[in-house]
């Protein structure tokens, strides 16, 4: 099924303007993505890219691949039944931190265990965008400048790796977006590991988080090869900052896809009516 | 349920025509049930206006639905005199009772059981031919050894036998069968049916009482005919799901019941937007909230028509009997892909969860056919206005084609906008396909004629129809009026099939009358008209419709 063509970045992207804010990190990922998509060598219609509600979410439309803009936090479930529906598709969804681990955060887990064969990147700034800065399940519990909760939440955020991991991720892999040469290498990655790939993506809001400017200063490289065994990369991750970019897991578990057959006509189906 | 299965089967394999319908407990397994059965020479789509015989294998919790078991001055009340005298709301029918002694019969025969004497009671007490009955169980229990049949025809024929020393009760003709072939099914097995005829070949939902049959009998069907059925972790994910494999290519269904539906709705809006056809199967239970999850009633009405947010057109129909979920799920798949559309199939319990013997339903011409986008893509806009307002659709993997389909407005390239000039052009695509376009003479089954007319939908069109032909039978002249498609409104037709109609009755099973609040908002009607309505689960009777035609005689 698959062609080789020589199309690049620049072809997958769409002649629609983003509206996203100067500086936003979304810009680097929307880059790293047409780079992967270029990479893979499959035509533009094979690939479908879904996803949910926010300001990442818009990222479909930027790009020149079959796309679904659907509502808030169902990414995955619309990402699922295109690929079940269609195995021969290169399914990828993507979304925010609120879209995916909060409205959406049922539907992560079981895309985890479910294992369809579908790649997901979560664009974290760990804030609400859209609505202009309220705190998301990323955010840290001592955040003050949101008018919703100027205390802070006080609430612990959710580590997205580590929920992956334990809801039985395949594979999960973390970014930055101020290196979309690596974010772009992780996703080609993911979507040639067979079952759900979680691409992390650490994607600065310099608008409401402005303090993220200094991400540059604190991500790093993980150590050593990536484990292939899930205790251990429990141990790993129960330690990690947060902040260690490369593959954090690479699982050795089949994807899911169900068995297709046509064995039996309607009359032999519909016989069994017959009183 | 096995036993009413067995009496069931057994009138069909001796040529008469059948209907069983179910009423359950809360119970996870066991607790109270009962199977109610009509039998009949000619093919029936309703329950009567009572049973000639009730067989009470216990007593336990029989206050809680007496009343769904109306019982006459000449029905025959069976039971084991060692679960002691007739509970009030029973004896309260001043019905004819006898003792049968189950217990004790069955305590003669090894492995013997209950049940079985008293299928063999009941078999031979309203003569149905004991051979078809044994044959029955003969095919039923193949599976479970010899030991276990022959216990259940000793204990049918023991049950037989201790019928004669019974009262008579009312008993079926002598009948022979008439050779055409017949179907044995229930109304949830139809739907499923319908669904793969129209051409559905992706289903993904999440079990719910009372729509779980269909789901159930899809997953294998659909299997062996190269489909896929996904269980979904929750409603919002089945929906969604259903919506990613259609826009992928594949005709794709849903099914669930009242609390799914209410899930669903935000992203049914989205299959609207986004002009993405889908099929949801709601088999309606009593509600608000948890409601009565194994009993019938019409309440989602409401919810199907009106329950989207935003200027949402969308197809709602409603099967007019059990079998004729076969038929309108099918119609539906078809209305749903020309039509790039959600379509909404309000079932519900009495018809999804009960059986039926008849005629081998006519096959119907409806498949999925959608209008899609291929070749020449150089200027490929999604959401083009076209004079149907169905624009064609690429499907992915088709070169050229690609596009963003949005729940956002759109303008026709699909590009997200918040113009008003594409937000008017949009919505009017989106009216104009549905309300255009040709359904042709299946809006409503029609029949009879004169200045009467009922107009009812669903399972409640099967005692209307009853009590239309009881009526006739005392020389009346009424027309019944089944509505199959609720939304779009068809007010022409209507007023076509009024012509004439001086007085209505409308029958429905909701509380807050949702349906006669439909019809007033959507036609125009007779000023004189009654209303026949009641929630669930107590069915309406035909001669609750008939006494209030006859005031009119």
């Amino acid at each position: 099924m698959t062609v080789q063509t020589s199309l690049t970045a620049q072809d997958f992207k769409s002649d629609v303007k983003p509206i996203w804010c100067p500086g936003c990190g979304d810009y680097a990922v929307l880059s790293a993505v047409t780079k992967a998509m270029a990479e893979l060598g499959r035509p533009r219609e094979d690939i479908a890219f879904i996803s949910g509600i926010g300001c990442s979410s818009r990222i479909p439309a930027y790009t020149n691949v079959y796309g679904f803009h659907g509502v808030h936090g169902r990414a995955l479930a619309i990402a699922a039944g295109v690929k079940l529906a269609r195995p021969d598709l290169t399914v990828i969804a993507a979304g925010g931190d609120g879209d995916g681990l909060s409205i959406g955060g049922n539907h992560f887990m079981h895309a985890c265990r479910r294992n369809v064969d579908m790649t997901y990147i979560v664009m974290d700034n760990q804030v609400y965008g859209m609505t202009k800065g309220q705190a998301s399940p990323t955010t840290a519990p001592d955040w003050c400048n949101s008018k919703l909760t100027p205390e802070g939440t006080g609430i612990s955020p959710v580590e997205p790796a580590r929920l992956a991991l334990a809801s039985g991720a395949n594979f999960i892999a973390r970014g930055f977006a101020g290196n979309p040469n690596e974010v772009a290498r992780l996703i080609v990655e993911g979507i040639h590991h067979p079952g759900f790939s979680f691409i992390h993506v650490l994607s600065p809001c310099v608008t409401y988080r402005p303090e993220q400017r200094e991400w540059k200063n604190v991500v790093h490289p993980g150590e050593g090869d990536p484990s292939k065994a899930i205790a251990e990369a429990m141990q790993r991750l129960s330690t990690d900052d947060g902040y260690t970019t490369g593959v954090l897991f690479a699982g050795t578990r089949p994807a899911f896809m169900p068995a297709r057959h046509e064995k039996a006509s309607m009359a032999e189906i519909e016989g069994k009516f017959l009183s | 349920m096995t036993a009413g299965q067995v009496l069931l089967d057994a009138a069909s394999k001796a040529g008469f025509y059948g209907l069983m319908t179910r009423s359950m407990g809360p119970q996870i397994r066991g607790g109270e049930a009962a199977a109610l059965l009509r039998i009949s020479t000619r093919p029936i789509s309703s329950l009567d206006d009572h049973y000639d015989l009730l067989v009470a294998f216990d007593w336990g919790n029989i206050n809680r639905f007496a009343a769904e078991l109306p019982l006459s001055a000449d029905s025959l009340v069976l039971a084991d005199p060692t679960h002691g005298a007739m509970p009030e709301p029973i004896a309260a029918y001043g019905a004819r009772a006898a003792d049968l002694a189950l217990k004790d019969i069955a305590a003669t025969i090894p492995g013997g059981r209950v049940n079985m004497v008293g299928v063999g009671a009941a078999a031979a007490l309203i003569g149905l031919p004991l051979d078809a009955v044994l044959q029955v169980v003969t095919t039923q229990l193949a599976r479970k050894g010899e030991a276990v049949l022959a216990a259940s025809t000793a204990a049918i024929k023991a049950g037989a036998e201790a019928a004669a020393a019974l009262p008579a009760t009312a008993r079926l003709p002598e009948h022979a069968h008439d050779g055409a072939p017949r179907w044995n099914i229930s109304g949830n097995e139809a739907a499923g049916l319908g669904a793969l005829r129209g051409g559905i070949k992706f289903v993904a939902a999440y079990p719910i009482t009372p729509a779980t049959e269909v789901l159930e009998w899809l997953a294998p069907a659909l299997e062996k005919t190269g489909g896929v059925l996904v269980q979904a972790e929750d409603e919002l994910a089945s929906i969604n799901m259903v919506i990613g494999g259609s826009f992928a290519g594949l005709p794709s269904l849903t099914a669930t019941s009242g609390p799914g539906l209410a899930l669903m709705t935000e992203s049914l809006g989205l299959a609207v937007a986004s002009e993405t056809p889908l099929v949801l199967v709601d088999v309606m239970r009593g509600g608000p909230s948890t409601g009565i999850p194994t009993k019938s009633e019409q309440s989602d009405l409401n919810i199907a028509v009106y329950g989207l947010h935003g200027d949402a057109p969308h197809v709602v129909v409603a099967p007019t009997s059990i079998t004729d979920c076969l038929f309108t799920t099918q119609w539906a798949v078809y209305l749903a892909e020309a039509l790039q559309t959600p379509a909404l199939v309000l079932s519900d319990q009495a018809m999804g969860q009960s059986r039926i013997v008849a005629p081998q339903p006519q096959p119907a011409p409806f498949k999925a056919q959608r209008l899609v986008a291929e070749g020449g893509l150089e200027t490929y806009q999604r959401y083009a206005l076209t004079d149907s307002g169905v624009s064609p659709m690429a499907i992915p993997g088709t070169p050229g084609g690609q596009y963003v389909a949005d729940g956002l407005e759109h303008n026709e390239r699909g590009t997200p906008s918040s113009q008003a000039s594409d937000h008017q052009a949009q919505m009017d695509k989106r009216a104009d396909k549905l309300s255009t376009f040709d359904y042709g003479a299946h809006w409503a089954d029609i029949e009879g004629e004169g200045d009467i007319a009922v107009i009812t939908w669903g399972a409640v069109s099967g005692p209307v129809g009853e009590a239309i032909e009881r009526a006739k039978a005392q020389g009346m002249k009424i027309r019944q009026i089944s509505l199959r498609l609720l939304l779009p409104a068809s007010p022409e037709r209507m007023a076509e099939a009024l012509a004439g109609v001086r007085r209505i009755l409308i029958a429905e099973q909701t509380h807050g009358q949702q349906f006669t609040k439909f019809l007033r908002a959507h036609y125009d009607l007779p000023a004189e008209r009654v209303v026949v309505n009641r929630p669930g689960p107590l069915p309406i009777r035909p001669n609750e419709i008939l006494s209030r035609l006859l005031a009119w005689k």
